[in-house]
C-alpha cells in the first residue's frame, strides 16, 4: 500500500474513499459527451426526430437540439460567438456563412469532405456549394436548400385566363391586373412582405445588378440594374397588386390564401409543407407553385438554403462531424425532406420517386438550375435590412425611388468602411512582405 | 465614575461594521454597474465591433468619430425623435389618467376604494412582454377587438401597428394603460396628506370644485407632481419591450426609440463602440429633462 | 341654527351629492372595465379553440373552452422549464439582495463613518444614468467571466440596487438613535443590533422592497433577452418573445403563453398587495 500504510488508519480510511472517488471518475466512458445543435424554425423543431438512429448508431453521444425563431437567430448566433457559448455545430442560413468566416468562427471542412464518403462535394448542386466557400476554403455542408418560387392559386390564375404562371415581368403584370379585377378591394393579387430582403434583392438579380461592387466595397444600389428592379418592385404596390403590409402583421397567411384575399406568395420550399397541412383538403389541388418570371424570361433566384457548419470553438469536432456526415445521407436527408418539405441538398436525394413525383417540388428543381448568391460579405445581413427599410420609404410613398437609392448607397457604404479599411490594412501588409 | 464605554468604543468599531455592511453591496454596484458605464465611455471613442471581438488588433481609436456620426444619422434623428413623442405625449396623458383615478379614489362619496384600487394597479404589475402580445392582437386590423369596437361606433378600421401614423400612438395608449396604476397610488397618497381644513375654509368661502381643484389640491400637489413626472420622463425615454415586441421599430421605423436603436446596433450588428455612443447621448438627454424638470419647480415656487 | 335650516335646501344637496356619486360610480366601473378587459381576453382567448381568435365579428368568449394550448405549452413547448427558470433567479435575487441592500441601507442611515454622505451622493448620481449605458460593456464582462449564458450572469447584476438601498436607508433613518447606542452600551456587536433591533423595524419596508424586487426580476426582459441564449435557460419573458416570433400564427397558444407569464405575479401581488401599496403610498409622502 506503499506510502498510505504509515499513515494512522482514518488518513487511510479517507485516502481509500479518495482513490475510490477518482477511479469512479476516470474510468467513466471516455466517450459520454453531449453535442449541441442549435437549428431555426421548422427544422429545429423536426431533426430530433432524426437523432434517435443517430445516438443509436454511436453510442456514448448524444445529441441536444436547440430551437430558436428564425427571427431572433442571426443575433442569438453572433450573441453566442461573443459571449463564447457556441453549440458544436449550427445550422446557418448560406448567406451568414461569409460572416461567420469573417469573424474565425467556423472550422474548414475541406480536408474532412475529401475524405468523406456521406458527403462527398460532387453529389450537391455546384451553385449552392459554392455558397458556402470563403477564399477557397469550404465552411459548410448544405444541408437542405431553398430557393424562392412562386406559390399561387391555380384555381384564381386560371379563372383569369392562364393556365400557366407568366414568366416575363410584363405578362406577370397583365396576369395579376387581371386576378385583381376579379377581387374585391382588400384582396390583393401578390402578398411580398415589405420587411422582407428577398423580393426586392431577387429582382435585383434577375436585371443582372450585382448589388455591391468593387468585391463587395461599395453599394451598387443606385445603379441602373437595381434602380430598374427596384422601380418594379415599387410599383406593384403603387399599383394595388400588393398590400403595404410588414411580416408581423399578417396574422395568418394561409387562412388568408385559403379565403382568397391573396392570390400570389413568394416563398420557400418550406411552404410546401405547410400548405399541405395547414390548408383544408378541399384547396389542395387549388394551389401550384411556378419558378419566377424574370425580366424577359424565367428569372433567377436566391441560392439560398442552410448548411451545418462546425464552429471552431467545439470540444468534440470529431463527433460532430460524424453527425453532420449522418444528416448529410441521402436516406437522411430525404426523410428529412418527408418531415419538412425542405429539398435535399444531395442530387442523390432528388432522383428518389418521393421527389421526382412531387409536382410542388418540381418548380424548385427548375429554379434551382437558375440560382444567384448574394454577395459574400459579412455585413451582408444588416446591408440586407437596410435594403427592405429603406425600400419602405418608397413603397409608402415617403420618398421617390431615386432618393431611396441614393440614400441607400450611402447608408450601404457607411456600413461598409470597416471592410474598406481592413481590406487596405491587408493590401498593405501584402506589399510590405513582398 | 463610568466612563461611557460607548463612547469610547464606537468609532473605530462602527467604522469597521459600517465597510463591512457595505461591502457587498458598493462591490457589486462598483463592479456591475460604474464600471461598466466608466467602459462604455471608452468603447464609444473606439470603433469596436464584431471585427474586434475576433482580433483586437481591428479596433481603431475614433475619438468623437461616432457621436459625429450619430449626428448626421437620419435613423437616430428619427428615434430620438420618436423617444420624444413617447415621452411628452404618453408621460403627461399617464399622468393624467393617474391623477383623474387618484381624485375619483379618493373622494369622500366612493366606497369600495380597495376594490377599485387593486383593478387599476393590476395592469402595472403584469409582465411586460406577455402584455405586449396581448395588445397586438387586440390591435389586428382585421380580427382585433378595438376594431371591433370603432366599428360598432360606425369608425372605419384603423391600422394600429401598420399605419405609421397610429404606430406611436398605439404604443402610447398601450404604456398609459399598463403604467397609470403606479401614479395613480403616489397621488392618492399625496392626495390624503393635504389637510381637510383646507378644503372647510374653501367651501365656507364658497369656492367651487374647480376652484378648489386649481386653488389647492395642485398646489399642495406640486412636489408629488414634479416627483413623478420625473420618474415617468426618465422610464419612458428608456422605451424598449414595447416596440421591440410588437412593431419590431416599424412601421417605418416610426416606433423605433433609442434604446431600441441601441440595442439594434450593440447587439444586432455588434457595432459597440457606436452603440456605446448611443447609449452616452440618451445619458445626456436623460440628464437634462431631469435637470430642466427641477430647475422649472424651482422656478415656480419662486 | 338658523343657517343650518333643513327642509328644501338639504334635500337639493343630497340630491346632488346622489348624482354625483353616480356619476363618480360609473366612472369607476368603466375604467375598471378598460382596465380588465384585454386581460379578461388574454385569458378567453388561451382557452379557445385554435383559430377561433381570428374570427369577424371577434368573439369574446370561447365557443368551447380547450386547455389544449396549455398543454401544448408545457409538453411540446418545455415552457414549465422556463418558469422555473424565471422562479429561480426571482427567489435568489429577492432575498439576496434584500439582505445586501438593507445592510447597507442601514449603514447609510445610522453608521457614522468618515465620507458617508460624500459617498450616498455618488451612489445617488447613479439613479439618473440608464441601465442601458452599463449594457454593453457589462456583457463582455461576464463573457470574459463565463457567465454568459448562466443564471448567475443575469442574477449578479442586480443583487445590489441603489434604489433599494435608498429605500431602506429612508425608513431606517426613523429608528430611533437612544435605541441602538442602548444596545451598544450593552455590549451588542453592530451585525447583532442589525439583526435582533433594525431588521424587525424595517420590516414593513423590508416586505414591500422584496415583493417589488420579485416582481421587477420576474418581469425583467432586456437583460435576459441579451444574457440568456439556450432555450432551456430562458426566464419567462424572454421564452414568450421568442414564441412569439416563431409562433404568431396561433394566437391562442400565445394568450395561453402571456397568462402563464402573468399569473405567477398578478397571485404574488393580489395576496401581498396590502405591504406593497402601503410602501409605495409611504415612500413617496417622505418624497
Amino acid at each position: 500500500m506503499g506510502i498510505t500504510s504509515a499513515l494512522p488508519p482514518s488518513r487511510r480510511a479517507l485516502f481509500a474513499l479518495l482513490a475510490l472517488t477518482l477511479g469512479a471518475c476516470s474510468s467513466a466512458s471516455p466517450r459520454e459527451l453531449t453535442l449541441r445543435l442549435w437549428a431555426m424554425g421548422r427544422e429545429g423543431e423536426v431533426v430530433s426526430q432524426l437523432i434517435p438512429a443517430f445516438e443509436r448508431e454511436h453510442p456514448g453521444i448524444k445529441v441536444e437540439v436547440q430551437q430558436i425563431p428564425w427571427s431572433a437567430a442571426h443575433e442569438k448566433l453572433l450573441t453566442a460567438y461573443v459571449g463564447a457559448t457556441t453549440p458544436d455545430i449550427a445550422m446557418l442560413g448560406n448567406t451568414w456563412v461569409p460572416e461567420f468566416v469573417a469573424i474565425d468562427a467556423l472550422e474548414p471542412l475541406d480536408s474532412r469532405v475529401a475524405k468523406s464518403v456521406d458527403a462527398p462535394r460532387k453529389d450537391y448542386f455546384p451553385g449552392i456549394w459554392s455558397t458556402n466557400v470563403v477564399d477557397g476554403a469550404t465552411y459548410g455542408i448544405p444541408w437542405y436548400v431553398d430557393t424562392r418560387v412562386i406559390f399561387y392559386r391555380s384555381d384564381l390564375l386560371s379563372a383569369a385566363g392562364y393556365d400557366k404562371m407568366p414568366v416575363t415581368w410584363a405578362d406577370w403584370r397583365t396576369a395579376m391586373q387581371k386576378i385583381k379585377s376579379r377581387m374585391t378591394p382588400r384582396q390583393y393579387p401578390l402578398l411580398i412582405p415589405i420587411t422582407e430582403w428577398p423580393p426586392p434583392v431577387i429582382l435585383g438579380l434577375q436585371s443582372g445588378s450585382p448589388l455591391l461592387r468593387d468585391n463587395g466595397q461599395y453599394g451598387a444600389f443606385h445603379d441602373s440594374a437595381f434602380h430598374k428592379a427596384f422601380d418594379f418592385y415599387v410599383s406593384l404596390f403603387h399599383d394595388g397588386f400588393a398590400p403595404a403590409l410588414s411580416g408581423s402583421e399578417i396574422s395568418n397567411l394561409y387562412q388568408e390564401f385559403e379565403r382568397g384575399n391573396i392570390a400570389m406568395y413568394i416563398s420557400g420550399p418550406w411552404q410546401i409543407g405547410e400548405f399541405s397541412n395547414r390548408l383544408p383538403k378541399a384547396m389542395q389541388d387549388r394551389w401550384m407553385t411556378a419558378a419566377l418570371p424574370g425580366v424577359g424570361g424565367p428569372g433567377v433566384s436566391l441560392a439560398g438554403g442552410a448548411s451545418l457548419s462546425l464552429f471552431r470553438k467545439s470540444l468534440h469536432k470529431r463527433e460532430a462531424w460524424q453527425l453532420m456526415e449522418y444528416l448529410s445521407r441521402p436516406e437522411v436527408q430525404l426523410r428529412f425532406y418527408m418531415l419538412t418539405g425542405d429539398l435535399p441538398a444531395r442530387l442523390g436525394a432528388w432522383r428518389d420517386t418521393s421527389l421526382a413525383n412531387n409536382r410542388y417540388a418540381r418548380a424548385f428543381r427548375e429554379q434551382l438550375d437558375r440560382v444567384v448568391p448574394t454577395p459574400k460579405v459579412p455585413e451582408w445581413e444588416q446591408i440586407a435590412t437596410r435594403v427592405f427599410e429603406h425600400g419602405e420609404q418608397a413603397v409608402r410613398g415617403r420618398k421617390s425611388v431615386d432618393q431611396t437609392l441614393i440614400e441607400l448607397d450611402n447608408d450601404v457604404n457607411g456600413i461598409l468602411e470597416k471592410r474598406r479599411w481592413l481590406l487596405s490594412q491587408q493590401r498593405q501588409r501584402k506589399l510590405a512582405t513582398r | 465614575m463610568k466612563v461611557s464605554r460607548a463612547s469610547l468604543r464606537m468609532p473605530a468599531e462602527a467604522s469597521t461594521a459600517a465597510w463591512f455592511f457595505l461591502a457587498p453591496a458598493l462591490f457589486l454596484i462598483g463592479v456591475f454597474f460604474f464600471l461598466p458605464v466608466a467602459a462604455s465611455l471608452l468603447l464609444s471613442v473606439t470603433d469596436f465591433d464584431i471585427y474586434g471581438i475576433a482580433n483586437p488588433a481591428n479596433t481603431r481609436f475614433v475619438g468623437l468619430q461616432n457621436y459625429v456620426k450619430l449626428l448626421h444619422t437620419p435613423d437616430f434623428w428619427n428615434a430620438l425623435k420618436n423617444t420624444f413623442y413617447f415621452a411628452f405625449v404618453g408621460g403627461p396623458l399617464t399622468i393624467a389618467v393617474s391623477l383623474g383615478a387618484a381624485l375619483l379614489l379618493n373622494s369622500r362619496l366612493v366606497r369600495f376604494k380597495g376594490f377599485f384600487r387593486t383593478i387599476y394597479f393590476t395592469p402595472f404589475v403584469t409582465t411586460l412582454v406577455a402584455v405586449a402580445i396581448v395588445w397586438r392582437y387586440l390591435y389586428h386590423t382585421r380580427y382585433g377587438l378595438f376594431n371591433y369596437g370603432l366599428a360598432r361606433l360606425g369608425i372605419a378600421p384603423i391600422d394600429w401597428l401598420g399605419d405609421p401614423h397610429w404606430a406611436m400612438p398605439a404604443i402610447i395608449l398601450m404604456a398609459v394603460w399598463k403604467s397609470f396604476g403606479y401614479n395613480m397610488l403616489i397621488f392618492i397618497a399625496g392626495l390624503q396628506s393635504i389637510p381637510e381644513e383646507l378644503y372647510d375654509a374653501a367651501e365656507i368661502d364658497g369656492a367651487g370644485t374647480f376652484r378648489r381643484f386649481f386653488n389647492i389640491t395642485l398646489p399642495m400637489l406640486a412636489p408629488t407632481l414634479v416627483f413623478i413626472s420625473v420618474i415617468t420622463m426618465i422610464g419612458y425615454f428608456q422605451l424598449f419591450a414595447e416596440p421591440y415586441v410588437m412593431t419590431q421599430g416599424g412601421p417605418l421605423r416610426s416606433t423605433t426609440s433609442v434604446v431600441l436603436l441601441m440595442y439594434e446596433e450593440g447587439f444586432r450588428w455588434w457595432r459597440m463602440g457606436y452603440a456605446a455612443a448611443i447609449a452616452f447621448v440618451l445619458f445626456i438627454v436623460i440628464l437634462i429633462a431631469t435637470l430642466l424638470q427641477f430647475r422649472l419647480q424651482k422656478q415656480e415656487h419662486a | 341654527m338658523s343657517f343650518l335650516s333643513p327642509g328644501r335646501g338639504m334635500e337639493s344637496a343630497l340630491q346632488r351629492q346622489r348624482m354625483t356619486q353616480v356619476l363618480l360610480y360609473t366612472l369607476l366601473v368603466i375604467g375598471a372595465f378598460l382596465a380588465m378587459l384585454p386581460m379578461v381576453w388574454m385569458v378567453s382567448a388561451s382557452l379557445m379553440p385554435s383559430g377561433e381568435a381570428s374570427t369577424y365579428p371577434p368573439h369574446f368568449f370561447p365557443s368551447r373552452l380547450t386547455l389544449a394550448h396549455y398543454t401544448d405549452l408545457f409538453t411540446r413547448l418545455n415552457l414549465g422549464r422556463n418558469l422555473l427558470n424565471s422562479a429561480f433567479i426571482a427567489f435568489v435575487v429577492t432575498f439576496a439582495s434584500l439582505f445586501i441592500n438593507s445592510l447597507a441601507g442601514y449603514a447609510f442611515a445610522k453608521l457614522r463613518f468618515r465620507g458617508r454622505d460624500r459617498l450616498f451622493r455618488v451612489l445617488s448620481t447613479g439613479l439618473v444614468l440608464p441601465v442601458q449605458v452599463a449594457m454593453l460593456p457589462l456583457f463582455l464582462l461576464l463573457k470574459n467571466l463565463g457567465l454568459i449564458n448562466t443564471y448567475w450572469g443575469v442574477i449578479i447584476p442586480g443583487l445590489a440596487s441603489i434604489f433599494g438601498i435608498f429605500l431602506v436607508r429612508q425608513y431606517a433613518l426613523a429608528i430611533p438613535d437612544e435605541m441602538l447606542d442602548a444596545a451598544r452600551v450593552d455590549g451588542a456587536s453592530e451585525f447583532r443590533i442589525f439583526w435582533s433591533i433594525v431588521v424587525p423595524g424595517i420590516m414593513p419596508i423590508l416586505a414591500t422592497l422584496s415583493i417589488w424586487t420579485f416582481l421587477a426580476t420576474w418581469n425583467d426582459f432586456m437583460w435576459p433577452l441579451i444574457v440568456l441564449s439556450d432555450a432551456s435557460h430562458y426566464t419567462l419573458p424572454v421564452a414568450l418573445a421568442n414564441l412569439s416570433g416563431e409562433h404568431v400564427q396561433d394566437t391562442e397558444l400565445m394568450m395561453a403563453g402571456s397568462v402563464l407569464t402573468v399569473i405567477p405575479v398578478m397571485l404574488v401581488f393580489l395576496f401581498l398587495q396590502r405591504y406593497y401599496i402601503q410602501g409605495v403610498m409611504a415612500g413617496s409622502v417622505k418624497g
